[in-house]
């Protein structure tokens, strides 16, 4: 097992460090006269020679890459070159808002998930009915229009909730919950919906497996069949599911947040890229890859965990 | 074991030398998964020889290798010692090249009817793809495909229909037909009625030696059941654990085996009379304790 | 001829296959067929269809160019000109709404055809040749897959400018693995199909092979995904250009959305024309997609049905069958005399309800009973409906199934009276695992992979018998230890995949005594064997029978195995009882012709390389 964890966090870091390579080199190597982008079309060649330096844009790619990966590695991702904040800073202000609302999203979505795709697959009749049209009107409106919808309706038009943040670190929870709210239905409805098909699916894919009618014949109950057996071999298709809405869900979140005027990380990054801030484009891009290669992580230890063979494996 | 089978006349028309195929010293292995693993070896120095007009039985239980065998014939399984030799030619490692010329010759009848057959293509076009292969113009492919089905005893209206709308019986008719395209030599069949129920597999086993009277074709007949192998078969080999553990003329491999492997096999199979099987089932723990005194005895004195 | 049995199969039964008069029909063609048949693949084509119609013929639909603003004349509503009213700047929305689709369907297209271009040559690739190749490959998609689509666009963005066919491009790369392990898994599961083999035996090149046997194979899911794809390029393309992140020169229904959001206060209505023309053409091209999905699930599928019809196409009953009977009613009393058999099976029907109303039949008047002490065997080829017979008893049959005449009793009371169109589940789960248990044919599917064998035997015990855990575990050693498992500690231990099938069956066997039943019910337990462990398990089921004097039901297609085991036999048919008899009677003097037909199929005794059936097996080639 410990070699399981330590073979999954070898090959989450390789990827992490892919990642940090490819997005760099492409970020710096396209994104032409960075300087002239910054200092305005005024600014003389020796202006413009002056701020390359300053910025390090002199020195061949590969020399670049090495000092922002050594400062990463001190948890140093650079300053912004608008701002001059340090990007570290910048993202660590920001993420505890993002990062509520896509986990508070991804726990609901499990919760509800779960429970209407297994209703759906074990009662089947008008609960499976309503499941099927679910997913077909969750798959066909994304995520971000619904967000659109529900500030429109439920908060300019019924004023139920605030339409913009009033929230802030400081602010009193009862805040957090009220501006949040929308946010989070916004980010879960199209998780549900598809979740809640793919988990469907899966319980009843195990349903029909031969060993559950062995254990009803050895006269075990279907709720235990249910909780323990079924539940428990359609979990890592689950968990599959969740992980990938998880990824999709923190590129939505950027567009959640410009709708609902949140202070999280989206305005900051779609800030940084119509500036070409680009160390703080490259923030963004390492902190949401390292999430993704945590979870994923965690995926995979829960399914060994679940599953006897790939365990041993 | 007896090897030469030529002076018995019963057993077929085939001796050693006119032998149309050959297998000598034989090793198949797998490459195992993992750093520096040693490689699996599915089989160990097989000789085999299978004349003319001839069938040669290979019975054995699961994981004997007796599947792996026929595959190694068929170029589906690397060889990785000895020698296949086919018509005096060697096809231990043919290309595919040489196996598209050698498959005019030497054909294939696998066990399932349902995957055996491309699902999405009508018969009339499985049955002409050897054909095409061979560069066979469309029109006397189409001419030829008719004449299989009615070799075969399927209705000609089956040349646009799908595999799945015929039974477990029929799609293997489907299958034998495809073998039989290129009127080839010798014709592997790998467990071919031990899909199929009772009924169907006594009228495709019809079909198989109906063949063989008409076209003179050899069958390397792969199967897990003893009753059919001494059904089809003019001589028999008994594969275990990836050997041949005992081979001879069909008669008294089946009804009098010399190897204790065989003799288990041979009384594990039950007859369908009550008397005469707790005969055989008293036999069969006699025989059991036999061999376990032996293998006492065995150890003792070693 | 004397093919008729098996010719006469060649009319397809109902549901399995196409009409008998659709000869000289492909497979694409039947499938198109259905897909028109869907009302709901009909509308989605329609609003496809029509979607792209107006992007093409964009440039003349529409009443002003894209941009054109009329400064004097914004957020204003419907009228004659501006038939949905202008935006903020003055500028037509129905006009920007035409050129929007047209950008935003060629995106579409564009982004589907890259990771199609991508995705689909390397899926076959890998999955056809494997080793390293695949081994990159799968190294590139994990890495592609853990990366959030939107923000990689805002990388581009960053990187190469506003470009719409650069993000699309970059979003068709990122999305590729969907159709690179779609096909990968595709090719893999057909690489290994013995008709694959036959090709390659032919001699067929491996071009040949990937085009005729295994493309046919991914080209339907292709279809599928590029309706699911091209959905969420739309979504995505909007996103961005609803961030503002687009072509500002370029009217998008991402652009139109927010344009409209920012004038939410005053005119809502500029938000619903472009969220309505995205729903539309998300939805429609989620529907195809499904619509296809079901066109290709050929025409088995049963609809659900809210309610079998009752009564009306059940065979008619003695009385009128009372609406289903509670679980909790009390069951009539049994037909007197009849009370000391274990199992009683009376005229017993099943049947499964069609879509068009009629129901199929697969046990049709089946009567017998097994008494404690006795073997009773079932014999019958496959489709005979002798399985079904066996789950009727242990209440297991499928939820769509009905009994549709006829009564099960077990020790003199109904398990399913007369009339009732179910099981009684409420009784026979009482009896289910205590009383009669259950030993199924394939060992390995039949044990639970995540848990341990130890636990699959103990737990059983201690739901039914009440017993401790500790108890249960000591009676489970014994247990494995009396079915012949030589070491039981470490069996009890291993999980199914570490056992071998022989040993996987005796725990089953050990696992159906467990709980001390009277009636075993066995199907097929020994036709996954090899023989030598067959004889092991016929032997072991014998000697449970004389120790713990339990009544047996043998399902088997195996004469050998009835003439091992059984005291009675019976021979079953098209889901008829065909003939009853002693075992002795119905092996050495059949009195129906195909019971005379089996038994003549058999080798055993025939003379070797003769005709089993005629003289002539060809039929009339002659």
């Amino acid at each position: 097992m410990i070699r399981f964890i330590l073979k999954r966090l070898g090959s989450g870091l390789v990827v992490l460090f892919a990642v940090s390579v490819l997005t760099f080199f492409l970020l710096y190597i396209s994104s032409g006269s960075i300087a002239r982008n910054i200092l305005g079309d005024q600014a003389t060649p020796e202006q413009l020679a002056v701020k390359e330096a300053e910025l390090g844009l002199d020195q061949p790619m590969p020399v670049r890459y090495f000092s922002w990966l050594t400062g990463a590695l001190r948890g140093d991702l650079g300053t912004s070159w608008f701002t001059s904040e340090p990007v570290a800073n910048a993202l660590a202000t920001r993420i505890p808002v993002t990062m509520t609302m896509v986990f508070a999203a991804m726990i609901l979505i499990a919760i509800i998930a779960t429970l209407i795709g297994v209703a759906a697959a074990v009662k089947r009749g008008w609960v499976d009915r309503v499941v099927q049209i679910g997913a077909i009107i969750g798959d066909s409106i994304p995520g971000f229009v619904i967000g659109i919808i529900l500030v429109t309706v439920l908060a300019i038009q019924l004023g139920l909730f605030p339409a913009t943040s009033t929230i802030s670190p400081g602010a009193p929870a009862s805040a957090w919950v009220l501006s949040l709210t929308l946010p989070v239905i916004a980010l879960l409805i199209n998780g549900v919906t598809g979740g809640a098909q793919q988990i469907r699916s899966a319980v009843i894919k195990q349903l029909e497996r031969d060993y559950v009618r062995t254990l009803r014949s050895r006269g075990i109950g279907e709720g235990e069949i249910l909780s323990r057996h079924v539940l428990r071999s359609a979990a890592p298709a689950g968990l599959t599911v969740l992980s990938l809405q998880l990824i999709g869900m923190l590129g939505g979140v950027v567009i959640i947040e410009q709708i609902f005027a949140l202070p999280g990380m989206g305005p900051l990054a779609v800030a940084a890229t119509s500036q070409t801030d680009l160390p703080v484009v490259m923030g963004v891009v390492m902190y949401t890859v390292a999430v993704v290669i945590t979870v994923n992580l965690i995926v995979d230890l829960l399914n060994g965990w679940l599953n006897p063979k790939v365990r041993a494996s | 074991m007896s090897a030469t089978v030529a002076t018995d006349p019963a057993t077929g028309p085939a001796g050693e030398r006119e032998s149309l195929l050959r297998v000598d010293n034989l090793v198949v292995e797998y490459p195992s998964k993992g750093f520096r693993a040693r490689p699996f070896r599915a089989l160990t120095d097989i000789n085999i020889s299978i004349g003319q007009g001839e069938t040669l039985g290979l019975v054995g239980e699961s994981g004997s290798g007796k599947t792996t065998l026929g595959r190694a014939v068929l170029g589906l399984a690397p060889v990785t010692g000895g020698k296949i030799t086919f018509e005096g030619r060697d096809i231990s490692h043919a290309s595919r090249k040489q196996r598209r010329v050698l498959s005019r010759d030497l054909q294939v009848v696998f066990q399932d009817p349902y995957t055996s057959l491309n699902p999405a293509l009508e018969i009339g076009d499985i049955l002409a793809e050897p054909l095409g292969v061979q560069g066979k113009p469309p029109a006397e492919a189409r001419k030829r495909v008719r004449e299989l089905l009615d070799q075969v005893g399927l209705p000609a209206d089956a040349i646009h229909r799908l595999p799945r709308e015929f039974s477990g019986g029929q799609r293997q008719r489907v299958a034998i037909a495809r073998a039989l395209a290129l009127s080839p030599k010798l014709i592997v069949c790998d467990e071919p009625v031990s899909a199929l129920d009772l009924t169907t597999q006594a009228r495709v086993l019809d079909l198989f030696l109906q063949i063989q009277q008409d076209t003179g074709v050899s069958y390397l007949f792969v199967s897990h059941d003893l009753d059919v192998v001494r059904h089809i078969s003019h001589r028999v080999a008994v594969m275990y654990h990836g050997g041949i553990v005992e081979q001879g003329p069909a008669d008294v491999v089946t009804r009098d085996p010399e190897h204790p492997y065989t003799q288990r096999l041979l009384l594990a199979s039950p007859v369908p009379d009550p008397d005469r099987q707790e005969q055989r089932r008293a036999d069969r723990h006699r025989l059991l304790e036999i061999q376990r005194m032996q293998d006492e005895q065995a150890v003792a004195l070693a | 001829m004397t093919e008729s049995v098996e010719t006469s199969a060649l009319t397809p039964l109902p549901g399995q296959g196409a009409p008998a008069g659709q000869t000289g029909t492909v497979v694409r063609s039947t499938v198109l067929k259905r897909l028109f048949r869907n009302p709901l693949g009909i509308i989605a084509m329609v609003i496809l269809l029509g979607m792209a119609l107006l992007a093409v013929f964009a440039h003349v639909l529409a009443p002003f160019d894209e941009n054109f603003a009329n400064i004097s004349k914004t957020l204003a509503a419907p009228d004659s000109v501006n038939i949905l009213g202008t935006d903020s700047s003055g500028r037509d929305v129905w006009s920007r709404l035409l050129f929007g689709a047209q950008l935003t369907l060629l995106s579409a297209l564009l982004c589907a055809a890259v990771a199609i271009a991508i995705g689909l040559p390397a899926g076959l690739l890998a999955g056809y040749y494997a080793g390293k190749f695949e081994a990159v490959s799968n190294w590139i998609v994990s890495i592609l897959m853990s990366l959030p689509g939107l923000i990689v666009l805002l990388t581009i963005r960053a990187a190469f400018g506003p470009s719409v066919w650069i993000a699309m491009i970059a979003f068709g790369i990122l999305i590729s693995p969907s159709y690179f392990r779609l096909t990968r898994s595709a090719v893999q599961s057909v690489r290994n199909e013995l008709y694959v083999d036959a090709a390659r035996v032919s001699g067929l090149s491996d071009l040949s092979i990937i085009t005729r046997h295994i493309f046919s194979v991914v080209r339907a899911p292709i279809i599928i995904q590029t309706a699911a794809i091209a959905g969420v390029a739309i979504a995505i393309q909007s996103g961005l250009e609803f961030l503002g992140l687009g072509d500002p020169a370029k009217a998008t229904w991402g652009v139109m959305l927010s344009e409209g959001f920012k004038n939410v206060y005053l005119t809502p209505t500029l938000l619903f024309w472009p969220a309505l023309a995205m729903a539309l053409t998300i939805g429609a091209l989620v529907l195809l997609g499904n619509a296809i999905r079901d066109a290709l699930e050929d025409g088995e599928k049963i609809k659900h049905r809210k309610k079998p019809v009752k009564g009306t196409d059940k065979r008619t009953t003695a009385a009128p069958a009372p609406a289903r009977q509670s679980r909790y009613a009390v069951a009539p009393a049994v037909d007197a005399g009849t009370e000391h058999h274990l199992v009683k099976v009376t005229h017993l029907g099943v049947g499964y309800p069609q879509a068009d109303g009629s129901i199929k039949k697969v046990v049709d008047d089946v009567s017998f009973h097994v008494d404690r002490g006795e073997i009773l065997g079932i014999v019958g080829e496959s489709g005979s409906g002798k399985s079904q017979t066996a789950f009727s008893i242990l209440g297991l049959l499928p939820d769509t199934a009905r009994i549709v005449a006829g009564s099960i009793q077990f020790e003199g009371n109904y398990t399913a009276a007369p009339g009732e169109d179910v099981v009684n589940q409420g009784r026979l789960s009482k009896l289910r695992g205590k009383r009669i248990s259950y030993i199924p044919q394939e060992p390995m599917s039949n044990l639970d992979p995540a848990f341990t064998i130890g636990y699959q035997l103990v737990t059983p015990m201690v739901r039914v018998l009440g017993i401790p855990k500790a108890e249960a575990t000591s009676r489970a050693m014994k247990l494995l230890s009396d079915v012949g498992i030589v070491n039981p500690k470490r069996t009890f231990d291993a999980y199914p995949h570490e056992v071998s099938g022989g040993m996987a069956q005796r725990v089953l066997i050990a696992g159906a005594i467990s709980c001390e039943p009277d009636l075993v019910i066995a199907d097929e337990p020994t036709t996954a064997l090899d023989v030598s462990v067959q004889a092991d398990v016929l032997d072991l089921i014998r000697e449970l029978r004389s120790r713990l004097n339990i009544g047996v039901i043998l399902v088997t297609h195996n004469f050998g195995v009835v003439a091992d085991l059984c005291d009675r036999v019976v021979v079953m048919q098209n889901g008829r009882l065909v003939e009853e008899g002693t075992v002795r009677n119905i092996l050495r003097n059949p009195q129906e012709t195909y019971t005379q037909v089996l038994l003549g199929s058999m080798l055993e005794g025939k003379e070797p390389m003769s005709m089993l059936v005629s003289s002539t097996a060809k039929g009339a080639a002659s």
